[in-house]
């Protein structure tokens, strides 16, 4: 098993035509993902790697099972390209699109919420389930992907699309491997945080462990560590914090939209302590990490 | 991007929200004309985008020409946080009886916003929230249904107001939430709203922020505030560094190659991307180097703008070696970078093999780029080594070179 996707789940691009997204249709399909086809408005009829392309997300829904949209379009056209999924049906948006303005974001997520969709992003780099299948430029080319991803036991959650894959890299070194990995992106508002998934990869009988990877800014850590005290989760959960310069710089962005220090509880020193008090230990280094988790797996 | 008080002021006088009569001052002379003007008591304020004036002597208080000169005097002379004051805002004085808070902001955990209301203002709210709790109210708005006058009733007649104030504060939290709206903005607080003792309620206070990526979409409305399309309205002014840094980025739309800070250190950073850049900043500082920049490089930038970055940072005085690290990459080719960056150490007039302290970026192309590193003699290595300790290395050997 894995949370979200496998290799079963079919989906399809929004913006398929642009030159991210056609490299990343050539990788997705080498690695194996059912991807259906892609759409960008009056383009219908052309291919994109041998898929089709369709002006509408109805053009698919309408004809076979969606499971999920990528959207890869440019910021201006990417909230409408998440209305128009969700309006179709469509269960699980990926939104790897960057720079969306705040409100159109809690616009979407809203309509989301509606219908029951699930979004993860924006700003972010996809899901993957190694082995199984992937959504988004996660992992890069397919062998670069292999090599990063082995399927294991670990889940994982990332503000970082660029951490995702290093986390993911350490574990798969280090012999434990992955269930999924999900950049959850890096702006103020996302889809899904992290106390969002944990239910999901409590559900999931292969995820063993949780590896999580944390910024300066919002409350993310604090949810997570109350659903941690709430739900007396089976998964032990191991956290790295980056950005600890940052406490003495508030008021400066760096990183990521939401990577911004504003009130106290914004600080990593805050967003440790209060982790730590929940039952998640901290990583120092990114390489202590699969060891931590061992202690943790082995105690439960 | 942060508004000045004045400016904030402006955006809540065009809504109808009552204000103290006031005036701008850019000297110590017209401040002393805007107490004539206004007669009486005024406070003078010194109009910087940094929190802690009162504290920091930005606030004073003048009930004659003079004292408003003199007052001004001092404020202008005084940074805060490091910034130099825009002006003074000039105010007429009143006297209040009762302070309360208006704030609408994001609340990322229920992906709304939510207007924050206290009946216990002119403090720090955080302070209130902890112990007071039932003396602020929280009221999340939908983004998709209007904003309704309800909803701003609902969050002052929670912390107990009633008879005519609470039809005041509910009209000006009303317009605090359509600003917030209609503007885009990622903050709009009125700390504190003033009743005086004549019963009249008013903004004493304002703090606004407009979110970044929509900018764009309010060029007018920042045109009329007189607010230039280059005033970035950081915490702090950008450096002619980090200026520069800038213009790299902007030579064309591909991948990024920028978002520069500039720090004193020695030990010049080409880093990425997002959160690499923040992991491996704080690996170098652990390790115990000092680190002369910031910056993020992620996607695919071109070798040029690369290289126009390395060029940028390696010739930074004081900066003796560059450490070019990232995590392991999705989409960005190592032999890019690897081309980038000696093409940079070069064109600065540097020996790459010299210069480079350490090269880490693993990923796709990466036997290319390593070859590539081989030939001018630079050290690299590949994902068996972590993010830390690449950076202990860097600083290591940096450390090396000071000892002699």
């Amino acid at each position: 098993m894995s949370i979200l996707i496998d290799h079963e789940s079919t989906f399809i691009i929004q913006g398929i035509t642009g030159r991210e997204a056609v490299t990343m249709t050539r990788e997705l399909l080498d690695y194996g993902a059912k991807l259906l086809g892609g759409v960008t408005p009056g383009r219908r009829g052309r291919e994109v790697h041998g898929v089709p392309v369709e002006d509408t997300v109805r053009a698919f829904t309408e004809r076979t099972r969606v499971d999920g949209s990528i959207v890869v379009v440019p910021p201006a056209f990417a909230a409408d390209a998440v209305h128009e999924a969700v309006e179709a049906g469509v269960r699980l948006i990926v939104v790897v699109t960057e720079r969306i303005p705040r409100r159109q974001v809690a616009e979407f997520v809203e309509h989301a919420e509606q219908t029951g969709a699930r979004i993860i992003g924006p700003n972010c780099l996809g899901i993957i389930s190694p082995g199984k299948s992937r959504m988004g430029g996660i992992g890069g080319s397919a062998d670069a992907t292999h090599r990063a991803f082995h399927p294991g036991s670990v889940g994982v959650m990332s503000r970082s699309g660029g951490m995702t894959v290093e986390i993911a890299n350490a574990l798969s070194q280090a012999g434990l491997g992955i269930s999924t990995a999900c950049s959850i992106g890096g702006d103020a508002i996302i889809g899904s945080t992290y106390a969002e998934l944990m239910p999901l990869f409590e559900a999931d009988a292969e995820t063993q462990a949780i590896a999580i990877y944390s910024e300066p800014g919002g409350r993310a850590e604090a949810e997570l560590a109350e659903y941690m005290e709430a739900a007396s989760s089976r998964l032990p959960v191991v956290a790295f914090m980056a950005g600890r310069f940052m406490d003495a710089m508030p008021g400066m962005r760096f990183g990521h939209a939401g990577t911004i220090v504003e009130g106290r509880e914004d600080t990593t020193a805050e967003k440790i302590d209060r982790m730590q008090r929940a039952g998640i230990a901290v990583a120092e280094r990114i390489e202590h990490i699969p060891a931590l988790l061992r202690e943790r797996m082995g105690a439960r | 991007m942060r508004f000045f008080e004045f400016e904030a002021k402006q955006l809540l006088a065009r809504r109808g929200v009552p204000l103290p009569e006031s005036r701008i001052a850019r000297t110590a002379e017209e401040a002393a004309d805007a107490q004539r003007e206004l007669g009486g008591d005024v406070v003078l304020k010194s109009q910087v985008l940094s929190g802690g004036r009162m504290k920091a002597g930005g606030v004073r208080f003048a009930g004659s020409a003079d004292e408003a000169r003199g007052a001004a005097e001092a404020i202008l002379a005084l940074p805060i946080n490091g910034q130099h004051p825009q002006g003074v805002l000039v105010e007429r004085k009143g006297e209040i009886a009762q302070e309360y808070y208006a704030a609408v902001t994001w609340d990322g955990r229920a992906k709304r916003p939510v207007i924050v209301f206290s009946d216990m203002g002119g403090i720090d709210i955080e302070e209130v929230a902890e112990a007071h709790p039932d003396h602020l109210s929280r009221t999340h708005l939908s983004t998709l249904r209007p904003l309704s006058d309800y909803q701003a009733k609902l969050a002052v007649a929670r912390t107990g107001v009633t008879g005519g104030d609470l039809n005041r504060l509910a009209r000006i939290v009303l317009q605090l939430a359509r600003a917030f709206r209609e503007h885009d903005l990622t903050l709009a607080e009125i700390n504190p709203i003033g009743k005086l003792a004549d019963g009249s309620i008013l903004a004493l206070d304002a703090h606004m922020e407009m979110e970044a990526e929509a900018r764009g979409a309010h060029r007018a409305l920042l045109a009329e505030l007189g607010i230039p399309e280059h005033d970035t309205r950081q915490a702090r002014p950008p450096t002619p560094f980090e200026v520069a840094g800038a213009e790299v980025d902007a030579q064309d739309t591909r991948g990024v190659a920028g978002n520069v800070t500039e720090f004193s250190g020695s030990l010049g950073l080409v880093i990425g991307a997002g959160g690499g850049s923040l992991t491996l900043f704080d690996a170098v500082r652990s390790a115990g180097g000092d680190p002369a920049n910031y910056c993020e490089v992620g996607g695919n930038p071109s070798v040029r703008k690369t290289a126009a970055l390395t060029r940028l940072i390696v010739s930074k005085p004081g900066v003796e070696k560059i450490a070019v690290m990232m995590n392991v990459v999705s989409n960005t080719r190592v032999d890019i970078m690897a081309r980038g960056v000696i093409k940079g150490v070069i064109e600065a007039g540097f020996d790459p093999a010299d210069k480079i302290a350490i090269f880490r970026i693993p990923g796709s192309w990466e036997e290319e780029g390593f070859a590539i590193l081989r030939r001018y003699g630079v050290e690299y290595v590949d994902r068996s080594v972590s993010m830390h300790e690449a950076a202990r290395r860097a600083v290591a050997k940096l450390a090396g070179l000071d000892g002699g």
